[in-house]
């Protein structure tokens, strides 16, 4: 028997001893989320980010959004009817990093794409309190700056390593693409085809340039709708 | 054996070292725990402000709360918390163990400036948008790497100083010290696997993704709080509670338990973050198990900490330096109750995502490592500097209780706001509608958020009661008549 007093005297064992100790919990608890295949729920309908989807969500992560707003709805009766179905392992498979939140200083915003239309959107974020008198957000206008894109390729080609499904296509067409998203008059066949679902429209009253502003807003407004819930079986929501 | 050895436990003979230990650099980090606090608590009230009056995000992008909020966490936590924790553990271990810090001046000095530079790189990042997006983590792949750089030295330079010791056994303060670093190292590489866009850029993803990547942060983050604002912590209040109160620790055999039973238990407590959420229900349950549990070995700590006072409570009559001290470990009994409560998920459907969990936190960080440091420094620095006592009694009275009533404030309306406003989003009206919208609920904080900022405006008010207290201990008190001993050969030490 491992006397007390051995560990009290040998850095080096308590050391090791408490590495161990400390390492078991964790181990427990994260390795089968990767190994039980039934922790990402079979549903169908969840893509990777549109180029300008995945730059209006860095902007959300820029500006600390998560610290006000959560993007998981809670599967309770009063959730439901304010943000719609609970959220789903799937829903949040692409995201590098998860933006789940902690506190709803604001509200949810998981399934907040489509509630609103592109200009109120557009005229809250400027000023929050002309829309909403109450409310207590800073106001954002400084993103009607320009995009910066040029390195797009380079954030799709570390998910690609990552294991986040991008082709070598889209890619390619990364620049076409985030570009024509933001444009109502562009030929977006090839775009929406890549990336079924996606919002596209001048998001900002600015057609002349893609802005920060509509990379955030085309983000917002794909958020929590490519699951199609009339078609999902209690089957396929199984963890 | 047992009781017996915790109260000979470094009361050796003297033997006398070569070279005094290392002190200038535990000085230095003790300024730069006073600075940092005062610059955290500061930050934390303006944004505190903000929240009650938004007209004080000032229509900049670097002055808004979603880019302040990270710089007053990493203020508080790693900037005021990790110089404490680093200051003290480099202090302690010295003194328990009668040896130099291994690696001298030199490795100290390192440490302190290497530290300093990545509290520097991190709000600096955080203020132009440079982050992770994962509280309390939100620090940039090149920041992390530089702090796993430092961090490794640190490991080096205690483990390496307690080899050197002249104690045969290692004092109980620094297992706390030394299960904290090695946890946070294990942590802070494990929930910052990234890969760069590019090595010349700044952004990076997360290897891990969706569940996942929240399981990993909570088991980070959690135990953030676990071991770098509990355990480290733990291990100042092992070595200041005992020497101030000059008794020695309640029972060995506690800290035993207590010890092994929080390491262990500690670490699987980060679902709780994550109940009702995306995340398996297996994984919640444990989580949740596992956080009601915690409550012993919190609670043994506790007791071993207060009991230490079996007596000596007269001192807190007369010595509010321990009166900071013996307070925090109340606040942390108390936090310790509450953690396990809203880890409940019933509790839990109530509390997250409302105030409930800010004020938690609050009594924690504000009452427990808030306390439980200023107690450490208000007993340093007259030691450091060679000071017979500090400046005034009086005040520190005075920084004791406007604390305390801030910390009143900020938990109280925390409390409030968080049930209320968790209660109105769940609210029906008798027709089965949703009783108010969101920002009904919005509108109702207001009364809180401003109560909870006064309650910031007086921490602050505390702590700057302190800066002047020190300023003039140092420069004023009188001094010690010897010159000041490397070491004093005293039993307790």
């Amino acid at each position: 028997m491992l006397r007390h007093e051995t560990i009290e005297k040998n850095v080096i064992l308590l050391a090791v001893l408490t590495l161990i100790t400390v390492s078991i919990g964790g181990l427990v608890q994260i390795i089968p989320l990767f190994t039980i295949e039934t922790t990402i729920e079979r549903v169908e309908g969840v893509r990777p980010y549109s180029p300008l989807e995945l730059a209006g969500r860095n902007i959300y992560i820029r500006e600390g959004c998560y610290v006000c707003h959560s993007q998981m709805v809670r599967p309770f009766r009063d959730e439901l009817e304010r943000y719609g179905h609970y959220s789903l392992a799937a829903e949040s498979m692409y995201d590098r990093p998860f933006q789940w939140g902690s506190k709803r200083t604001g509200p949810d915003l998981a399934r907040v794409g489509g509630k609103y239309s592109n200009e109120w959107h557009y005229q809250h974020l400027i000023d929050p309190r002309s829309v909403v008198p109450e409310s207590i957000m800073p106001p954002y206008a400084f993103l009607v700056r320009p995009l910066k894109f040029d390195d797009i390729e380079k954030h799709m080609r570390a998910l690609q390593r990552l294991g986040v499904p991008y082709t070598d296509e889209m890619i390619a067409n990364a620049r076409a693409d985030l570009v024509a998203q933001a444009n109502p008059d562009a030929d977006t066949t090839g775009l929406l085809a890549r990336y079924p679902k996606a919002v596209v429209g001048d998001f900002d009253r600015n057609t002349r340039v893609v802005t920060e502003m509509d990379a955030l807003i085309a983000y917002l407004q794909m958020l929590g709708t490519l699951v199609n819930f009339a078609e999902v079986t209690p089957q396929q929501l199984r963890q | 054996m047992g009781e017996s050895l915790a109260i000979s436990a470094g009361a050796g003979p003297v033997v006398r070292t070569e070279a005094a230990y290392v002190e200038d650099v535990v000085r230095a980090f003790v300024i730069a725990t006073v600075f940092w606090g005062v610059v955290g608590f500061l930050m934390g009230t303006i944004i505190a402000w903000q929240l009650a009056f938004p007209l004080l995000n000032l229509d900049l992008e670097w002055t808004t709360f979603g880019r302040r909020r990270p710089v007053h966490t990493s203020a508080v936590i790693f900037a005021f918390g990790g110089n404490a924790l680093l200051g003290t553990s480099l202090y302690v271990v010295q003194r328990t163990c009668r040896a130099r810090l291994f690696g001298g001046n030199e490795a100290g000095w390192f440490l302190f400036w290497g530290y300093q530079t990545f509290i520097v790189l991190a709000a600096l990042g955080y203020v132009t948008g440079v982050t992770q997006g994962k509280e309390y983590a939100e620090p940039e792949w090149y920041v992390d790497l530089f702090l796993t750089f430092v961090w490794v030295v640190y490991l080096i330079v205690f483990v390496g100083t307690i080899m050197k010791r002249e104690e045969p056994h290692i004092y109980v303060a620094n297992w706390f010290y030394l299960a904290f670093i090695i946890t946070i190292a294990m942590l802070h590489i494990g929930n910052n696997l990234v890969l760069p866009i590019d090595w010349g850029s700044a952004k990076s993803y997360q290897v891990a993704a969706g569940v996942q990547d929240a399981m990993i942060q909570w088991w980070y983050g959690h135990n953030a709080v676990g071991f770098f604002l509990t355990a480290g912590f733990l291990g100042m209040m092992y070595y200041f509670i005992p020497k101030r109160a000059e008794r020695p620790v309640y029972s060995y055999r506690l800290s035993i338990v207590h010890f092994w039973s929080l390491i262990f238990l500690y670490i699987w407590a980060g679902p709780h973050h994550l109940h009702y959420t995306a995340l398996p229900d297996w994984t919640q349950t444990l989580g949740m198990i596992f956080s009601v549990m915690l409550w012993m070995p919190s609670w043994g700590g506790m007791i071993n900490g207060i009991m230490t006072l079996s007596g000596a409570w007269d001192k807190l009559r007369t010595d509010p330096g321990l009166r900071f001290s013996v307070t925090a470990v109340a606040f942390y009994g108390m936090s310790t109750f509450e953690g396990p409560v809203m880890s409940i998920k019933a509790v839990n459907a109530l509390s997250h995502y409302t105030d409930w969990t800010v004020g938690h936190v609050h009594s924690g960080a504000m009452g427990w490592v808030g306390f439980i440091t200023f107690g450490a420094i208000y007993y340093l620095v007259p030691v450091l500097w060679g000071k017979r006592e500090l400046y005034s009694q009086r005040l520190v009275a005075w920084h004791f209780w406007i604390a305390t009533l801030g910390i009143v404030f900020y938990i109280t309306a925390m409390w409030v706001s968080g049930i209320m406003q968790g209660l109105m989003w769940r609210a029906y009206d008798e027709l089965g509608f949703l009783q108010y919208s969101f920002i009904e609920t919005v509108a109702a904080m207001h009364p809180y958020y401003v109560i909870r900022a006064l309650g910031g405006v007086l921490y602050v008010t505390g702590a700057l009661i302190m800066v002047y207290n020190l300023y003039k201990t140092v420069t004023e008190s009188e001094p010690l008549p010897a010159p000041a001993p490397a070491w004093r050969p005293q039993a307790a030490e």
